[in-house]
This record gives C-alpha cells, sequence and structure tokens, in this order.
C-alpha cells in the first residue's frame, strides 16, 4: 500500500514503473498530461500498437471506403471512386422492386428469429435448472452446445441432407402416406427450414448465461417465497424471472441490434433461385449484385443502408430499454 | 422443499421435463447419427431412403474413395494450416490489446475501448472489405483469411475482463523490481492467465478451423481452398476438379460423399469437444459478467 503511494505521488520522474491507483482510496490519481502518460506507460501504448493498426485498417478503412455508395467505382480504378455521384445509387435502389422484396424476407426472417430463438433458451435454461442430478444436467447441457461449434457450411449439409428425398423426414412422410416433399426447392418452406435449424443451432448455446444468471439467485428469495406460500410456478415468476431480466433485456438488445444481419451464411448456402421469393435477403442480394454482378457502387449503398439501420435500432433498443427498464449495454 | 416437492403437480412436471429434455437432446443428437450411418452406407440404399439410425449394405468405399481424393487432403491440410497460423496471430493481437486495455490508470484508455467496441455495432460491410482485400493484393492468400479477422472484438473483452480480475500485487513488486511491462506480461501476468489463453485459443480455433466465407470469397485456386470450401463446393453440387465430377457415378455417389466430407470436418471438433467443453462455458460466462 504505502509502496503505491510513493510511486503514485512522483508519476513524472521519468521511471517506467507503473503504479495503479488504490481502489480503497476516494481520492482520484492526478491528472496527466499526454507526455507525462506516455513517459510513464510508453511500454503500455507500444503494445497497442498492432492491434490499432488492424482496426484502423481492416474495420475503420472499409467504413471510410463505403463513400463509393456516393461515387462511381470502377473496378481496378481508385479504391474510393471515380467522381461523385450523390444519391443516385440510393434512389436507384429505394426504386428497385427487387430491394423492396428482400427487405422484406429481411425483416420477416428477422422478426421470426427473434421471436423463436430469443425465448426458447430462456425456457430451456429453467427446464434444464430444475433437473436433479448433476451429471445428468452436464451431459444435456452438453449436448446441447454440440452445434454451436459447427461450421456453417456442416450445418447447412446436415439440413440438407435430413430433409432431401432419401432424408429421415421424407422417410416419416412416405412411411405416412404422403408424398415426399422437396423441401429445399420450395419458396414456402424457406422461412420454416431457417428458423428451426437456427433454433437447433443456436438454442443450447443460449442457456449458458441464463443458467449463470439463475445460479446468481439468492436462495432466501426462494425461501421467503415459500413460506409466503408460494407454489412452485409462482417462484418461478415472482423470484426467477426477475432474476433473470436485467439478462435477457441484454440479450435483447443484442439480438436485435443484428435483427438485419440475419444469417447472411447460412441463406447463401441454403438458397437457389427457386427460392429467392422467400430467401433472398438484402446482404445476399448485395453480395449478388456486387461480388458477383460487379455493380459495386449499388451494393455498397445497399450495404451502407443495412449497416445504418442496423446501427439505429440497437441505439434504439438501447436507449428504450434504458428509459423503461433501467438496464441498458452503455 | 421437501413438502413441496412431493406435491403431485411438481411430479407430473418433472416426468413431462424429463420427456421435453430427452427430445431435446434426441434432436440434436440424431443429424449426426444419421450422417454417420449414411457415410457407412451402400449409396443405393440411402437413395432408396433407407438409412437412418444404422447403416444399410455397411461399405467403408465412400471413406476409401474421397481419401483417395488428393484435393481433399489438400485442403484439409490448408484448414490445419490456416488455423494454427490465424490462431496464433489472433492471440498475440488480442492478448496484447486486452492488457492494454485492462490497465484503468491508462490515459486514453476509454478511447482506446471505444475504438474496439464500436466495430461491434457498426462495420464496413462486405463490399467496402473485398474492395479492400482485393486493392492491398491479399486475395489467393492466407492472410486474406488471418490478417482481416485477427482481433475478435468478443475475445478481446473476455480477456480484458480476466486480466482486470487478477491481483496487482504481483505487478506492482514486478515493476518495483525494475521488470518492463513487456516482462511482466510475459512471465508473471500470462503465466496467472493459463485458463482465459486456453479458452482464447479454443475460441479462435473453432472459428478458424469451420470459417469459409472468406475463403469462398477471396481464393480462386482448388489447392488453396480449406475444407470447408471443399465441402460446400460439393453440397452445392459444383464439381471441384478431379474429385466427384470426374466420377461416372457422380450424382449416385455425391450423396454419400457429402456425408463422408461431413463427417471428415467435424470430427476433430467432436473428438476434443467432450474435453474442452467446460472452458468454453467458462470464456462465455467471464464474457457476460463483465461484457
Amino acid at each position: 500500500m504505502s509502496t503505491t503511494r510513493t510511486i503514485d505521488a512522483s508519476p513524472d520522474t521519468g521511471d517506467p514503473r507503473r503504479a495503479r491507483p488504490d481502489p480503497a482510496r476516494k481520492q482520484r490519481p492526478p491528472r496527466r498530461t499526454w507526455r507525462q502518460a506516455l513517459r510513464r506507460d510508453w511500454q503500455l501504448y507500444s503494445l497497442a500498437i498492432l492491434p490499432l493498426l488492424f482496426f484502423v485498417v481492416f474495420r475503420y478503412l472499409p467504413m471510410i471506403g463505403n463513400v463509393i455508395a456516393f461515387r462511381k467505382f470502377e473496378p481496378g480504378g481508385s479504391v474510393l471512386g471515380e467522381e461523385w455521384v450523390g444519391l443516385r445509387y440510393v434512389k436507384m435502389f429505394l426504386n428497385d422492386p427487387s430491394f423492396w422484396q428482400v427487405f422484406t424476407n429481411t425483416v420477416v426472417i428477422g422478426a421470426l428469429t427473434l421471436l423463436f430463438c430469443f425465448p426458447t433458451p430462456i425456457v430451456l435454461a429453467l427446464l434444464i435448472n430444475e433437473l436433479r442430478g448433476r451429471r445428468i444436467k452436464r451431459f444435456v447441457q452438453s449436448v446441447s452446445y454440440l452445434p454451436h461449434f459447427l461450421s456453417m457450411v456442416v450445418v447447412a449439409g446436415l439440413v440438407m441432407e435430413m430433409l432431401s428425398v432419401d432424408g429421415p423426414v421424407n422417410q416419416l412422410l412416405r412411411a405416412a402416406g404422403n408424398e415426399p416433399i422437396a423441401f429445399l426447392q420450395e419458396a414456402g418452406w424457406f422461412r420454416t427450414i431457417y428458423v428451426s435449424s437456427e433454433m437447433w443451432q443456436t438454442v443450447g448455446w443460449g442457456t449458458i448465461i441464463y443458467l449463470a444468471a439463475l445460479t446468481t439467485i439468492d436462495e432466501q428469495l426462494y425461501e421467503a417465497a415459500r413460506i409466503d406460500g408460494a407454489s412452485r410456478w409462482r417462484q418461478v415468476w415472482h423470484v426467477t424471472l426477475p432474476g433473470i431480466r436485467p439478462t435477457a433485456v441484454t440479450l435483447l438488445i443484442l439480438n436485435i441490434g443484428t435483427f438485419m444481419a440475419v444469417g447472411f451464411e447460412k441463406i447463401l448456402l441454403l438458397y437457389n433461385p427457386l427460392t429467392y421469393p422467400t430467401a433472398d435477403v438484402i446482404s445476399t442480394y448485395l453480395y449478388r449484385m456486387g461480388i458477383v454482378s460487379n455493380s459495386f457502387s449499388y451494393a455498397a449503398a445497399i450495404g451502407l443502408f443495412e449497416a445504418v439501420i442496423g446501427l439505429a435500432l440497437v441505439m434504439s433498443a438501447n436507449l428504450i430499454s434504458r428509459r423503461t427498464v433501467g438496464t441498458s449495454l452503455w | 422443499m421437501v413438502t413441496v416437492d412431493r406435491t403431485r403437480g411438481y411430479r407430473v412436471f418433472r416426468v413431462v421435463n424429463a420427456i421435453i429434455l430427452t427430445g431435446v437432446v434426441v434432436v440434436t443428437v440424431y443429424p449426426f447419427v444419421n450422417i454417420v450411418a449414411r457415410s457407412l452406407s451402400d449409396e443405393f440404399a440411402i437413395r432408396a431412403g433407407k438409412v437412418n439410425l444404422v447403416p444399410v449394405g455397411f461399405t467403408f468405399r465412400t471413406y476409401e474413395f474421397v481419401a483417395s481424393d488428393p484435393t481433399f487432403w489438400t485442403n484439409y491440410r490448408n484448414t490445419v494450416v490456416y488455423t494454427v497460423v490465424a490462431t496464433a496471430i489472433a492471440m498475440v493481437m488480442t492478448t496484447c490489446y486486452a492488457y492494454v486495455l485492462s490497465k484503468k490508470h491508462l490515459k486514453g484508455r476509454t478511447f482506446l475501448i471505444g475504438i474496439a467496441v464500436f466495430t461491434m455495432f457498426f462495420s464496413g460491410g462486405l463490399i467496402p472489405n473485398y474492395i479492400l482485400i482485393s486493392s492491398l493484393g491479399l486475395k489467393d492468400s492466407i492472410w486474406a483469411i488471418v490478417l482481416p479477422n485477427a482481433v475478435s472484438v468478443f475475445n478481446l473483452l473476455v480477456m480484458k475482463a480476466f486480466f482486470e480480475g487478477l491481483p496487482t500485487e504481483l505487478e506492482e513488486a514486478a515493476a518495483i523490481d525494475g521488470m518492463s511491462t513487456y516482462g511482466i506480461l510475459l512471465r508473471i501476468v500470462l503465466p496467472l492467465s493459463k485458463a482465459v489463453l486456453a479458452t482464447m485459443v479454443l475460441f479462435y480455433a473453432v472459428s478458424f478451423w469451420n470459417s469459409w466465407f472468406a475463403a469462398f470469397l477471396y481464393m480462386s485456386q482448388n489447392d488453396l481452398f480449406p475444407v470447408t470450401v471443399y465441402l460446400r463446393n460439393l453440397i452445392a453440387g459444383a464439381t471441384t476438379g478431379t474429385s466427384v465430377g470426374a466420377d461416372a457415378t457422380d450424382m449416385t455417389v455425391a450423396t454419400n460423399i457429402k456425408s463422408v466430407t461431413m463427417v471428415l470436418t467435424v470430427i476433430p471438433i467432436l473428438v476434443v469437444y467432450p474435453f474442452v467443453q467446460r472452458y468454453f462455458v467458462k470464456g462465455v460466462m467471464l464474457g457476460a459478467v463483465k461484457g
């Protein structure tokens, strides 16, 4: 303790040794100028150089690269485009009926995913929590996490095999005397397939956080509820659910933030021209426009639009939850 | 507790619960069992829709067929190389940055954190990234996969949370003894952080092992693909050079070839999974508590 104080008191002796302010002490450490901070912590800052370079080059440069949404871009030409064209590409996609088709598909798939894949981990966590044996509990958890670790390609492959004409689902249909269905060729089935495979893949992993939150609920609250004569259901309603509410709200915000970024990779693997009417989403559409058809500026405009909506969604979800429930990400 | 447990309603609930959770386990495991059964089955039995839980017309021929394709092995080796290199680089970058961010006294810390966290909610998007990678000349090289994914912000925050939780006394003592920041990180902090380092290695390794889109997007030569892209081309029905298309009975063989390739792709993960699963869970918890 005393050593900390001595070092803290003489921060600008050119000594590279660092010390941290004692948290027990209320008084804030003296504010340092940048020169002092650099002299004292240059070794720490030097560790940050490469990662910062990474963020600048591979995260922030692409953000700047979005200016091609407002500039004419030619493959092989300047990275930032040739000349300003204003909102030409924005107007172009706003007047493009296929854009509104994929926009609708994105919203519908996003909403369905949120509706089904957000609550199921909560339910599953509550059910697993009711299991008694520790080993059986561990077993169920381990099995349910497994799909999370698969490559999207493998998941898509599994979906295709399960739903193929000779696959188990069609075997069941045949056994029940029905005609087999080529599920992946029919637009009407795509959303069901997408959402259920998403659930299969994410529900187990989603329970981890809730199970952790459940263990933090004070046992005394349950005892108090029992003394008041609360039944099992009432205990769940009045103690368990309020206990995991902050966690649920946080995850809800995160989910809403990624609402528009529906599983691009999975859709790209599972869709085909026959299912475009329901399966094609903004991200896959802009992939085909940009990478496949080389309309880079047009695709960048759509991408920027999507990213801005995503940011707006997460910020408003955050704001609403801070105002109403009092939990927020920042 | 005892009295509540013995009510009839609760007993019924426990039975229903057991049934539901058994169902969850069965539904989760079933596709794997089915794929393994298919991979060991005769192609005619598969096409006739007879293969379900056990192989019909048991044969190793498909495994031999896939194993005899040199492209498959090249791609498999690529996956291993990409995973190892990418994980190593990502670990160095993430550890350094997380350590810096964990120092609460550091001037500009909030700014450094903000730079990273902002990218979680807003990103440049597919097209600008594609143009960037192309113009940097990274296409058709391992760096197109490694560099753009060198730091995962989620992993970064998990590590930062862990470092923040370490006791400060040892580091302070080392600093007084004249050890440099680098020395403290290497010799004091990292040995104390083995658990979180293991978790992070696993997180990164799994994500690089599974990744396919970057390679699919930036690579155009068969012998550069990771095995996931090999598999993607199989299931998408695209012929991959010498492998499937060259075979006379390609359509029939393709079904169990897909299954075999899938099994071979997930086997490393399935084998290590039971042993490392708890590290993953720990990592997520760390992230959740502080994240």
